[in-house]
């Protein structure tokens, strides 16, 4: 009996035994070991069969491709809300009607992408890039991003929308994937609550009748009253099919789901190139 | 050989939820997998128990969802239909924006679906007291967080990139009516350390751990057995 048989044969007894040799469960909270699926080309092919199973098919390769994909982003908005929180920003923005509530929301959020930022290095270890120079004015598009509460508000949700777009857009070339594909749905449903609560907030701020009707999802395209700036980031998400379903034709109550509630209950991936292509204006 | 490992992966992951399934899910909560594979062992296919069945694969992964949806939908129809005392205008908006949007992803499963769909569930709401706007927000806010959990630990499940992409455009909207209805119950709380792990990634749950929680609220017999679980 070779070995990948007796593999076979243990898990046909034990159902839990992928479970605790692989590390995936804990690794999925536990950063120190998630970082072993890097050894799985050092594996005898019998193991690396049942790191498949938990890992999915993916290359290491593609697999941080998508990780630092994620990584510039979240570098993005990390040094972005540490920026806006510091204690200078703070004390200026507190004289433009920031309130404690807003501010604490916004460390809290700030807090959070610190630490995305640091669980997607601890998963690529040597393989991360490093932080990337920011220009958060993104050429001159947004001059006052740091001395103008709202803009900086706006610019805040404009990562976030897009954050919750880019990795969905990933989502597909992670299928199978139970550490990585989970850590991104993780990360993403959190770029999601973020966006919910800035659009909250910029809708209290009302500095445009559009601002004053947002709400904390999409509607239609771009919803934020910020300008043309940012039509790139909402662009698509008016789509009101999916798979074939026109959801405007599915029945409410009183009458057919209106436009606005079709694109609103779906949020739309990006491709990695149309994300690229928002971002690179705020890389310096 | 990639096909085999695959076959030979739902089988173990079907076996798995069968023996899950002929415990009856709602009384399987805290039993360790080892002993409930143990018990399954003396069962045979007579013992099933009859209910909604879900089907295999990504079937039954969709048809899961379609089940969340049908109570989340449910739950928001109530809402506004019968709305609790002193609501403000914001939020009756804003609900019934959330009833509009858990329709639409109720019926777009159930028409993806076709005839793999499950039929109507019967929903047992009697623990909410729809007067009560702590009542209701509390439900709402159980309601989105599970939601949300259970879309992101189903992911890696489902085997049709396109069914994946479907399932992380509803779920991101999900995560947006946590967020909004936490907020509503106390602002500031649209994420916190209970949906949390360390890294500031939200805790999914498994199918299983999703249904024996959501099972509470669902009144018809539901057959998982085919439903992919860890």
């Amino acid at each position: 009996m070779n070995l990948l048989n007796i593999i076979k044969e243990i898990e046909t007894v034990d159902p839990e035994f992928n479970e605790r040799i692989s590390p995936r469960r804990a690794a999925i909270k536990n950063i120190t070991s998630f970082g072993s699926k890097i050894a799985i080309a050092a594996l005898p092919m019998a193991f690396a069969t049942l790191f498949k199973k938990a890992y999915g098919q993916q290359s290491t390769a593609d697999v941080n491709a998508v990780l630092n994909f994620a990584l510039t982003l979240e570098y993005l908005e990390s040094e972005f809300y540490a920026a806006g929180t510091n204690s200078t920003r703070s004390a200026l923005f507190t004289t433009q009607g920031q309130s404690t509530a807003a501010a604490s929301a916004l460390l809290r959020i700030a807090g959070d992408e610190n630490a995305h930022v640091a669980f997607l290095k601890s998963v690529l270890g040597t393989a991360a890039i490093a932080k990337p120079a920011f220009d958060f004015t993104a050429k001159g598009t947004f001059p006052t991003v740091f001395t103008n509460y709202d803009t900086f508000l706006a610019v805040a949700q404009a990562f976030e929308d897009t954050g919750v777009r880019a990795y969905k857009g990933q989502a597909p070339s992670l299928v199978g994937n139970k550490v990585v594909l989970t850590a991104a749905l993780n990360l993403h449903s959190v770029e999601a609550r973020h966006a919910s609560h800035l659009r909250q907030m910029r809708r209290g701020r009302a500095t445009s009748i559009a601002a004053s009707a947002m709400k904390p999802w999409i509607t239609g395209t771009n919803d934020t009253g910020i300008g043309t700036s940012v039509d790139a980031i909402y662009a698509g998400e008016n789509n009101v099919s999916q798979s074939g379903v026109t959801i405007t034709s599915i029945m409410g109550v009183g009458g057919n789901i209106s436009t606005n509630a079709a694109t609103e209950a779906f949020d739309e991936p990006l491709t990695k190139a149309a994300v690229l292509a928002i971002v690179t204006p705020f890389l310096a | 050989m990639e096909k085999l490992t695959y076959a030979e992966e739902k089988k173990e992951k079907a076996f798995l939820s069968a023996s899950l399934q002929r415990r009856s899910f709602l009384k399987y909560a805290g039993a360790g997998a080892a002993s409930i594979a143990l018990l399954a062992a003396g069962c045979d296919k007579d013992d099933e128990i009859n209910g909604v069945y879900f089907g295999t694969g990504d079937i039954a992964i969709l048809n899961y969802a379609y089940a969340l949806e049908q109570l989340e939908a449910a739950f928001y129809t109530q809402v506004v239909a019968t709305q609790y005392a002193s609501i403000t205008a914001m939020e009756t908006s804003y609900l019934t924006d959330i009833r509009d949007h858990e329709i639409a992803h109720r019926e777009f499963f159930k028409a993806a679906l076709g005839v793999n769909a499950i039929a109507a569930l019967e929903v047992n709401f009697s623990s909410i007291n729809f007067n009560s706007r702590d009542s209701v927000l509390a439900t709402a806010k159980a309601f989105e967080d599970l939601g949300v959990s259970a879309y992101n630990g189903a992911g890696f499940l489902i085997q049709n990139p396109e069914y994946l992409t479907l399932a992380g455009k509803i779920v991101s909207v999900e995560a947006r009516h946590a967020a909004l209805i936490r907020d509503l119950i106390s602002n500031g709380t649209f994420v916190g350390t209970d949906v949390l792990d360390g890294y500031a990634m939200e805790k999914s749950r498994s199918p299983s751990e999703v249904l024996a929680i959501a099972g509470a609220y669902i009144k018809t017999a539901i057959n998982v057995e085919g439903l992919p679980t860890y």
